[in-house]
């Protein structure tokens, strides 16, 4: 006879089992990043490989700006001031970084070599560096609702491109580089003229394997009990704080976690374009991160999925129009509005749409040999 | 002395200019409750509009291109409002939000095609030279300062005696307090925002015009436009969004910011090339501050919100 406390151990999982099992979905997605990669890259041509990339960072952008847009609906129209923190983050490190160690302003090394590694490295601190700033935007939000929340936003994102601006200019020869050290060039950011010869580490791996990983996060917090907070707080915030939900907290752990990844999603875009402009990243840049995510559905990963392909692929391909691209995509984006107000997903998820479920329940059914 | 008062000068112009925008911002969101992210091209045509009426006219005829292009640029506030907006009245205001984006970006990119601005800067100054007015004690009052000053005084004070001493003002607050109730009442609704669209573009005009005579035109897909646009509805909420006085005075703060702190704090790290672009900061500095300690702005009143 086992005593009961070797019966319920028994119904513990395993924990190297349950740790396995909770990280296989990362590993296939950096597996799957891996095979996008090596293998449709190649096979897609140059442009196209372009265009993936752009689909790739704007799902990381546009999906952690979903997260406090559009489960904490905390409006928030400033997410390209993180991006900017953390693109200059990474840019400083990669650049004046691999000048110091490596002697050269090119890439080095091939997959997963030092200039890589380094390139990682800049994207982790970007991040870092943003969700710094995260919490310090967050906490207006404590005090601000609605439309003045998304006004401070603006305000901040306006002061980051600003002070992006006014930073000391940045030196391009190799050997005055090398006098200075890392933490006296951290200032200097290229000013107005911008952040040029970034490094071009950016390639699919790595715009994919964070656009995976993001993807699982935000799929798991939607369904944990900290994502129902989230969602709590945006369908009423009183109403959530008297049910024990700690709004404060939420709100402030939403932004934070949201500016780390446009802050990875800045560092992707940099060493993707290969130089830092402040006033590309301002403005107009945080309203086309909110449009990805109205468009394809506000709080739906699946709609983030779509719109940030739609809203990037479309352009590229009417490029020849090019006088009357933007008039149709003006229209386009009020013709959406007034007819689909909900965006193209709604809420919802692709596997929560009546059609889907019926097609999977009619092959689980197949499958099963028809037997009721 | 005389640099103060110049300075001052100086303020109360730019503090005009924004509170003739700011004006539609705070009216349009008093009554529909949403940012009407396409006033600042309003403001960019009525600058455009006035340079094509003015060409054609004669110097003296300026007060008619002034009141030529308001009405213009007025009929077509009412057709956005009728054509985008008025299908969203029902709407999350997200959605408006995002319309007013559209409405933004189609009139940036109408307004660059040839057959409309062109997509080149043109200067305006050339119809009207800034001549000082008079000079007293070593300060000169210029003319676009003066013509700014006087029109946005003249505008304010006519539009306050509108909103607080007419019916159909006491119509405007009714539906900005319960647009339910105010319909109930017999108010129709539809005529009261189309109203508030028609003043708000007016006023929108006259300030593109003036912004025009002192800065030149810049394309309609130009940041400065933008950039004008947020400054002037960042005077609208720090007064108090909503709310015709506050912002004015608004506009008062953000401009006696931008000129007179540049003017006299940005002079201690004079000798570095990048001050001028800190006038931004202040601004949207003020504008955390301000909704930090005061979440409805300086005038507006404080809402109490029920589950």
């Amino acid at each position: 006879m086992k005593s009961l406390q070797d019966r319920v151990s028994a119904l513990r999982p395993n924990p190297i089992a349950a740790a396995g099992l909770s990280l296989a979905p990362f590993v296939a997605a950096v597996a799957l990043a891996f095979v996008m990669d090596a293998a449709i890259g190649p096979a897609v041509g140059a442009t196209w490989t372009k265009i993936l990339l752009d689909v790739g960072i704007a799902i990381v952008l546009a999906g952690s700006l979903n997260v406090v847009n559009g489960y904490a609906g905390q409006f928030s129209i400033g997410h390209a001031g993180f991006m900017l923190v953390g693109a200059y983050a990474a840019a400083w490190l990669t650049f004046y970084g691999s000048i110091h160690w490596f002697d050269t302003k090119d890439t080095v090394g091939g997959f997963m070599g030092n200039g890589q590694l380094l390139f990682l490295a800049g994207c982790l601190l970007g991040g870092v560096i943003a969700s710094v700033f995260g919490i310090i935007v967050g906490l207006p939000s404590l005090r601000l609702r609605g439309d003045y929340l998304a006004i401070v936003t603006l305000g901040f994102g306006e002061i980051v491109r600003v002070l992006g601006q006014i930073t000391a200019r940045q030196p391009k020869n190799i050997a005055v580089i090398q006098d200075q050290s890392m933490a006296a060039l951290a200032n200097k950011l290229g000013g107005a003229e911008g952040f040029s010869q970034i490094p071009g580490y950016t390639r699919l791996f790595f715009v994919y394997a964070f656009a995976f990983i993001l993807l699982i996060l935000i799929y798991r917090l939607k369904y944990s009990s900290k994502g129902r907070a989230l969602l709590a707080v945006r369908e009423n915030e009183i109403a959530a704080e008297a049910m024990g939900v700690d709004t404060t907290r939420a709100k402030v752990v939403a932004f934070v976690f949201s500016a780390f990844f446009a802050g990875i999603g800045g560092a992707l875009y940099a060493h993707q374009v290969g130089a830092i402009d402040p006033k590309e990243l301002g403005f107009q840049k945080s309203i086309d991160l909110v449009i990805i995510v109205v468009i394809g559905g506000m709080g739906s990963i699946t709609g983030i999925v779509l719109g940030a392909t739609i809203l990037v692929v479309l352009p590229e391909v009417f490029r020849e129009f090019s006088d009357y691209r933007m008039i149709v995509y003006a229209l386009a984006l009020i013709l959406v509005m007034i007819l689909r107000p909900q965006g193209i997903m709604g809420v919802q998820e692709l596997w929560e749409l009546p059609l889907w479920r019926k097609v999977t329940a009619k092959l689980s059914r197949s499958q099963h040999g028809g037997a009721k | 002395m005389s640099d103060l008062l110049q300075t001052t000068i100086n303020t109360l112009a730019v503090g005009g200019l924004y509170a003739l925008i700011a004006l539609g911002y705070t009216l349009v969101y008093g009554i529909l409750r949403f940012i009407n992210f396409a006033h600042s091209d309003i403001v960019a045509w009525g600058g455009w509009l006035a340079l094509t009426v003015a060409s054609s006219a004669p110097v003296f005829a300026m007060p008619a291109v002034l009141l030529i292009t308001m009405a213009i640029c007025a009929l077509m506030g009412v057709s956005i409002e009728f054509l985008a907006y008025r299908p969203l009245r029902k709407a999350p205001r997200l959605n408006v939000l995002i319309t007013a984006i559209g409405v933004s970006l189609f009139l940036q990119n109408v307004g660059l095609l040839d057959k409309f601005f062109g997509n080149r800067p043109k200067g305006i100054s050339a119809l009207l030279a800034n001549d000082v007015l008079v000079t007293v004690a070593g300060v000169e009052l210029r003319l676009f300062d003066a013509m700014t000053i006087v029109l946005a005084i003249v505008l304010v004070v006519v539009l306050e005696r509108l909103v607080y001493g007419t019916k159909m003002g006491r119509a405007m607050r009714a539906v900005s307090f319960d647009e339910r109730t105010a319909s109930l009442m017999g108010i129709n609704v539809n005529v009261v925002v189309s109203l508030t669209f028609a003043i708000g573009s007016a006023l929108a005009a006259a300030g593109g015009l003036l912004f025009a005579f002192r800065n030149d035109l810049r394309q309609t897909a130009d940041a400065s436009w933008v950039l004008l646009g947020l400054k002037a509805f960042v005077a609208a909420v720090v007064g108090g969004i909503g709310n015709v006085r506050g912002a004015a005075a608004g506009a008062l703060l953000i401009a006696f910011v931008e000129v007179f702190v540049h003017r006299y704090i940005s002079a201690l790290f004079s000798g570095t090339q990048w001050v001028a672009q800190l006038q931004d900061v202040y601004v949207f500095a003020i504008l955390i501050l301000v909704l930090m300690f005061r979440p409805s702005g300086l005038l507006g009143k404080a809402t109490v919100e029920k589950v």
